[in-house]
């Protein structure tokens, strides 16, 4: 048994408790150390999460790397971690996103210099930095949990942290009421998931009670979709629809679905650039990556009943983000609503049944991860230099700081699924699997990407071209931390829309896997074509 | 050799990274840089064009595997290339007309501080346009497709100080991606249909398809053409796509990616002579266009504009014989390529003259410029005299031919579409003279710029700018010929497209006896219009038909009353939905939940012994209630 | 003796307690009326053990008594910081637990 994944999750749970702890002081240097600290864990955990996506073989078992070691004996809750191919995927965008989360965020944790020169709150700095690696280490242990009861847990408590993060930092852009808008929408946030966490708590216990009374006491999720796909575990219809949509909600609360969406335009207002990319590229992403992994293995059949109504949910959801973006006066809520959109997609990528579906789902979980990091962390920067985050107090920007105008247009045409960036690869996969399977719905959501043109031409054509505005000039362009950032992304961005093979390698096993759970194939051509000329190649 | 062909695309696409990214270090020799790239890229295709004249017919097409793209199961979708007479066709003037164009743009963006970066953009625009050409699949050429519609973005906003250039390039790229939807739809329906998207396995196999998918994967193909192409419905970025510098009104929005459309018609033209009806709508949105543009074209004063609807009533007439099927596909792309020679040249020239002019762009403020320009005057005057048709020059052929296979359609269509033709024939020679005349022609109606204030000093424009416009009008006036000579094109490009010949109710040379006396009329006219007499500096009110050609027939009108204004209205009304239905429930929810506990609130006291009380009331109605379930 | 008359003392011991606890307002008299509870179920809980023949009972007094000496130590510390602070050892002038 190898302890590398263990290691992964604990490396980032035991730097946040380091950096929480180092010593607090209202010094420059102080505070370097701790976001030196936090920073360099964050690195090593990416250096661990690289090891692991590596070390998997794409030809070998299932679950790769599994370690298992007992927690809670008598309900036969086990702490068990192994990486599937998407999971390991999704760990490694975590592992990716968090060093550059922190370094875009490196002054939006300072402490508020007060008039008389003392500084007000100075363990503010490293309790966002303990914050972001707290939640760093839950999500990880949910892309790589196998227990059900371990995930349950991991869901749910990642919950606590990001209400501080949400509730407690903000972009300094608000209004006079911010300090107001912003404990609301950390107060959403935390209901709406508490919400959604104990239907599933409900849900797991249901499951578990079902488990027990045929002689399967344990959280296992290999075991018990093993059983289930065996006809050893029998669970009634009724009760197999109830537990499906015990698990469904909270994901759906989280991923999220229309019409459950409500509180991400809030919460990605009113916190900081970093954070919002938390939730949507990385915290968000535990709820459409858990559908993927525990609705569809546990419940096949009920999967495939609901499927349909899900797809138009999705449907719905990708239409009506895109057209409420358009109509957004707010960067940030504009690009919280286009993930909306985008969110859409990758659940109707899942419940279409095909591999490209979901392939393409598991991709667009990754390439929104990343081209939605980038343009949010410019938007980021944009807003701090002009303190607004109003649309109508941009104009004229590509004239004062090209840089940064250039690195939003990337951000905004990687948001379009522009062919040759990373998103297109998904977003394509997506629309091809559901179009094989449901030919209007992917027509309905070939419509997204017309719209998705518009919100972001239409954001960028209204911040950045035309004449320089008042309150814009004199704007400083990307500065080298800055550049830093952005490099990455936009690089991986590049790079993944080019060759996007290493991830395919390591998300087609795990699909065909969950696939064969839910008994789907691909559908067959109609006229299925042996490639003579243009496929094979000389 | 073969290994050649990524190298046509890299070239550019290298040229474009160093240059965007290269930052203010290559400001100096940014633009040679670009322009060097370019030509390497026109020496590549040279190099692998006479290699493939020295193999016979049948061998001449080759692939070239790079990588494979995106495998997901039975969804292959490779990087690789293919090259047969087409695309090297398209290759050549690609890459030719490319090069001649950043040479120009090497003395027309002079004072431009940006202009490393548009040489870029530039650069990116040759790589995405050859890529589109090269691609052997239709999810490759998608990229490609997309690419080059992100550069005519990038290069039509290219002044994005100026709001109206944001405005257009964001219209371009909106209205293209309407078009490209059509195409991502086909290429899925392709999917489902052959389990594959490459040419070979697609257009080998559309023969086992049902002629109603068929149906369906050609009208989406010639959607998306309509957008890329500009062609009725989805015609409306292109005149206000001029706000782009003049070189990339000539080499995007005349000489190559407009035809872009074109190309996809011919080749996928194993699906569409499959679907008659399909067939029938190319025709139909082809001559409404020819004839469309033509209108637009008579009507505006603006130089470029008038042009830019001359593009998109040339364009017509290449997707007209598109449509026509196997007997137009080899003139469709002849047409194309004489078009990019003498339309590149006439937007070079209106360029040199905007140049001289003070950038000024209203025709009715030129006047008399033959003198003053006289290499601007002549190479336009030879793409002039292409255009129009004028026997013996390059559009005389390629134009004539059209011509003829539209009779040669047959049927009262043929009749119909023959007509329609010669009439866009007439109409093209009118305004052609009319901007001919308004420009080089008459007394000088010079008005003081703008910008400076003074009245304009119109001079002849420097060497790195004269010399692409005397090479294009060489190509001109005499590709067509030689085009035409033992019909060596069609031969050349028949074992891709194939070819029939139809059955002409008129003999070729009425035909071309009729085209004539249609363009002599048309020179007449306008003649008598504007040659005669003065022409007013201020345009006068005009008829109705000539207001309304000035607005575009009205276009944009109809798309803001029907698209733009109602969806203004519904994301506006969704934005308040989402707040007060979606968001008012839960909140709703979350008050009535509240003003509950508020209530429940008022029995906690707050008295130690109140709660003692309750504690002693509970238990005794926990024994009570115990003792009576057991005596029961 | 018959055990259940241990019950009826038990019983009229812990009613005493609890009308004292809910009467009385000094706090030193309600800890005392808390302790006379706490001691009749201490009364019951031996008396049930003698009636079963078991020890049960009679380890949970003994449970019970170390309560209840954690509670007065607790208890009666908390009274005498109220009544420094407050000048009053009378229970309702204190509702500090009122939200």
């Amino acid at each position: 048994m190898s302890y590398l994944l263990t290691a992964t999750c604990a490396v980032p749970a035991a730097g946040a408790v380091l950096t929480a702890a180092l010593p607090a002081g209202s010094s420059e240097a102080r505070r370097r150390a701790s976001k030196g600290v936090a920073l360099a864990v964050s690195a090593a955990t990416l250096a661990l999460t690289g090891a692991v996506a590596a070390s998997l073989d794409t030809g070998g078992a299932r679950y790769q790397l599994t370690e298992s070691h007992t927690w809670i004996r008598s309900f036969g809750i086990d702490f068990s971690l192994g990486a599937d191919g998407i999971g390991a995927v999704l760990a490694l965008l975590t592992a990716v996103l968090v060093p550059i989360v922190m370094l875009a965020s490196w002054h939006d944790a300072d402490p508020v210099r007060n008039p008389d020169g003392t500084f007000e709150n100075v363990r503010r700095t490293q309790g966002f930095f303990a914050l972001v690696l707290a939640v760093e280490a839950m999500v990880l242990v949910s892309f790589l949990a196998t227990d059900i009861f371990v995930f349950y847990v991991f869901f749910e408590a990642m919950l606590i942290p990001m209400y501080f993060l949400i509730g407690g930092f903000g972009d300094r852009a608000g209004g006079p009421d911010s300090a107001a808008q912003r404990s609301y929408a950390a107060v959403k946030f935390l209901l709406y998931n508490l919400l959604g966490g104990l239907v599933m708590l409900a849900a797991v216990i249901g499951l578990y009670v079902l488990a027990q009374d045929q002689g399967l006491a344990t959280f296992d999720l290999p075991t018990l979709t093993g059983a289930i796909a065996d006809g050893k575990l029998v669970i009634d219809p009724t009760a197999e629809k109830l537990l499906f949509l015990g698990f469904f909600f909270a994901f759906a609360v989280k991923a999220p679905l229309w019409p459950l969406h409500t509180w991400l335009p809030n919460a990605m207002g009113e916190s900081t650039a970093g954070t919002a990319v938390l939730i949507t590229a990385v915290v968000d992403k535990v709820g459409t990556f858990a559908m993927l992994r525990f609705c569809l293995g546990l419940f096949p059949d009920a999967s495939r009943t609901f499927g349909p109504y899900i797809l138009v949910l999705s449907l719905i959801g990708i239409v009506y983000g895109a057209l409420l973006a358009v109509g957004q006066k707010d960067i940030k809520r504009l690009v919280a609503y286009a993930s909306i959109s985008h969110f859409g997609f990758i659940i109707m990528g899942i419940f279409a049944f095909t591999s490209q579906g979901q392939s393409g789902a598991t991709l667009y979980m990754v390439n929104h991860g990343i081209s939605t990091a980038a343009w949010m962390l410019v938007a980021g920067f944009l807003i701090s230099r002009r303190g607004s985050r109003l649309i109508a107090d941009f104009g004229g920007v590509q004239k004062v700081a090209p840089v940064l105008a250039g690195t939003f247009l990337i951000g905004g045409l990687a948001t379009l699924s522009l062919p040759g960036l990373a998103p297109f690869v998904s977003e394509f996969l997506v629309l091809v699997g559901t179009f094989a399977k449901y030919p209007v719905a992917g027509i309905i959501a070939t419509f997204g990407i017309v719209l998705a043109a518009l919100y972001a031409l239409l954001l960028y054509q209204r911040t950045m071209t035309g004449p320089v505005k008042a309150g814009v000039e004199g704007m400083a362009d990307l500065r080298l931390r800055e550049v830093l950032v952005v490099a990455p992304l936009v690089a991986l961005t590049l790079f993944l829309g080019v060759y996007p093979k290493p991830l395919t390698d390591l998300v087609n096993p795990a699909v065909n896997a969950t696939l064969s759970q839910i008994h789907q194939t691909d559908p067959a051509p109609a006229h299925p074509v042996a490639a003579t000329t243009g496929g094979e190649h000389e | 050799m073969n290994s050649l062909i990524p190298l046509l695309v890299a070239a550019p696409l290298a040229g474009a990274a160093l240059l965007l990214l290269g930052g203010r270090y290559l400001d100096r020799l940014g633009h040679w840089l670009g322009t060097l790239a370019a030509a390497l890229s026109f020496v590549l295709g040279v190099l692998l064009f006479s290699d493939m004249l020295g193999r016979p017919t049948g061998q001449r097409a080759v692939h070239q595997h790079l990588f494979s793209w995106i495998p997901v199961n039975g969804f292959r979708a490779d990087v690789s290339f293919q090259l047969d007479q087409l695309s090297v066709t398209f290759v050549l003037l690609i890459t030719g007309v490319g090069t001649l164009i950043h040479l120009y743009s090497v003395g027309y963006m002079a004072h431009d501080e940006r202009r490393r970066r548009f040489f870029g953009y530039l650069n990116l625009f040759l790589a995405a346009m050859l890529l589109l050409v090269l691609a052997d699949n239709y999810l490759l050429l998608y990229v490609g497709w997309e690419g080059v519609g992100l550069a005519s973005y990038l290069l039509i906003g290219f002044w994005q100080h100026k709001p109206s250039a944001a405005t257009a390039a964001k219209k371009a790229f909106i209205v293209n991606r309407v078009g490209d939807m059509g195409l991502s739809i086909a290429i899925m329906l392709m999917f489902t249909e052959f389990g594959s998207f490459a040419f070979g396995p697609v257009l080998g196999g559309a023969r086992q398809a049902s002629e109603g998918k068929l149906t369906a994967i050609a009208l989406l193909l010639l959607l998306a053409a309509c957008g890329k192409s500009a062609q009725v419905p989805l015609q409306s970025w292109l005149g206000d796509a001029m706000e782009g510098p003049t070189p990339v009104s000539a080499l995007i929005h005349a000489a190559t990616m407009v035809t872009a459309g074109v190309y996809l018609i011919t080749r996928s033209g194993a699906i569409f002579n499959l679907a008659p009806d399909a067939q029938t709508a190319v025709v139909v949105v082809g001559t409404v266009t020819l004839l469309f543009g033509a209108i637009v074209g008579c009507a505006k004063d603006d130089i470029k504009k008038a042009l830019a609807g001359s593009t998109m009533s040339q364009i017509g007439y290449m997707v007209l014989a598109a449509g026509l099927g196997p007997i137009g596909y080899a003139f469709a792309i002849m047409h194309l390529v004489t078009h990019g020679f003498f339309k590149a040249g006439l937007f070079l020239g209106a360029g040199s003259v905007m140049h001289g002019m003070d950038d000024e762009v209203n025709m009715r403020h030129y006047g008399g410029l033959r003198k003053y320009m006289p290499i601007t005057f002549v190479t336009f005057g030879l793409g002039y005299l292409a255009i129009i048709g004028f026997p013996g020059l390059s559009g005389f052929f390629s134009k004539d031919k059209i011509i003829e296979a539209a009779f040669a359609k047959g049927g009262t269509e043929g009749w119909i579409l023959g007509l329609c033709a010669l009439v866009g024939a007439a109409v093209t020679a009118f305004y052609m003279t009319r901007v001919m005349l308004l420009t080089f022609f008459g007394e000088k109606r010079w008005q003081p710029s703008a910008r400076t204030g003074e009245e304009p000093h119109p001079h002849e424009s420097p060497a790195t700018m004269t010399l692409p416009m005397i090479l294009l009008a060489f190509g001109s006036v005499f590709a067509g010929g030689l085009f035409a000579l033992n019909s060596s094109f069609l031969h050349w490009l028949e074992p891709v497209t194939g070819h029939s010949e139809g059955d002409s109710p008129l003999q070729p040379l009425t035909v071309t006896l009729l085209t004539t006396v249609c363009m002599l009329a048309g020179v007449g006219l306008a003649y008598l219009m504007y040659g005669r007499s003065p022409v007013p500096v201020t345009a006068p009110v005009g008829s109705p038909l000539t207001r309304a050609a000035r607005r575009d027939l009205l276009q944009d009108d109809f798309n803001h009353a029907v698209l733009v204004r109602p969806g203004a209205g519904l994301t506006a009304s969704l934005v308040y939905l989402d707040s007060k239905a979606v968001d008012g429930l839960v909140n709703g929810l979350a008050a009535t939940i509240g003003g509950i506990s508020g209530r429940l609130r008022r029995i906690q006291t707050g008295f130690a012994r109140s709660y003692a009380l309750s504690m002693f009331g509970g238990a005794l109605l926990l024994a009570a209630t115990t003792l009576l379930m057991r005596s029961v | 003796m018959n055990p259940v008359n241990y019950l009826y003392l038990a019983a009229l011991l812990f009613t005493i307690g609890a009308s004292g606890v809910l009467i009385r307002r000094n706090a030193i008299v309600l800890f005392m009326c808390v302790e006379l509870m706490l001691n009749a179920s201490n009364l019951a809980l031996v008396t049930f053990s003698r009636m079963h023949g078991n020890l049960d009972g009679q380890v949970i007094a003994f449970f019970t008594m170390v309560v209840a000496a954690a509670e007065v130590v607790v208890g009666l510390a908390i009274i005498v910081s109220i009544f420094r602070t407050r000048h009053s050892a009378s229970v309702d002038d204190s509702n500090l637990m009122k939200l």
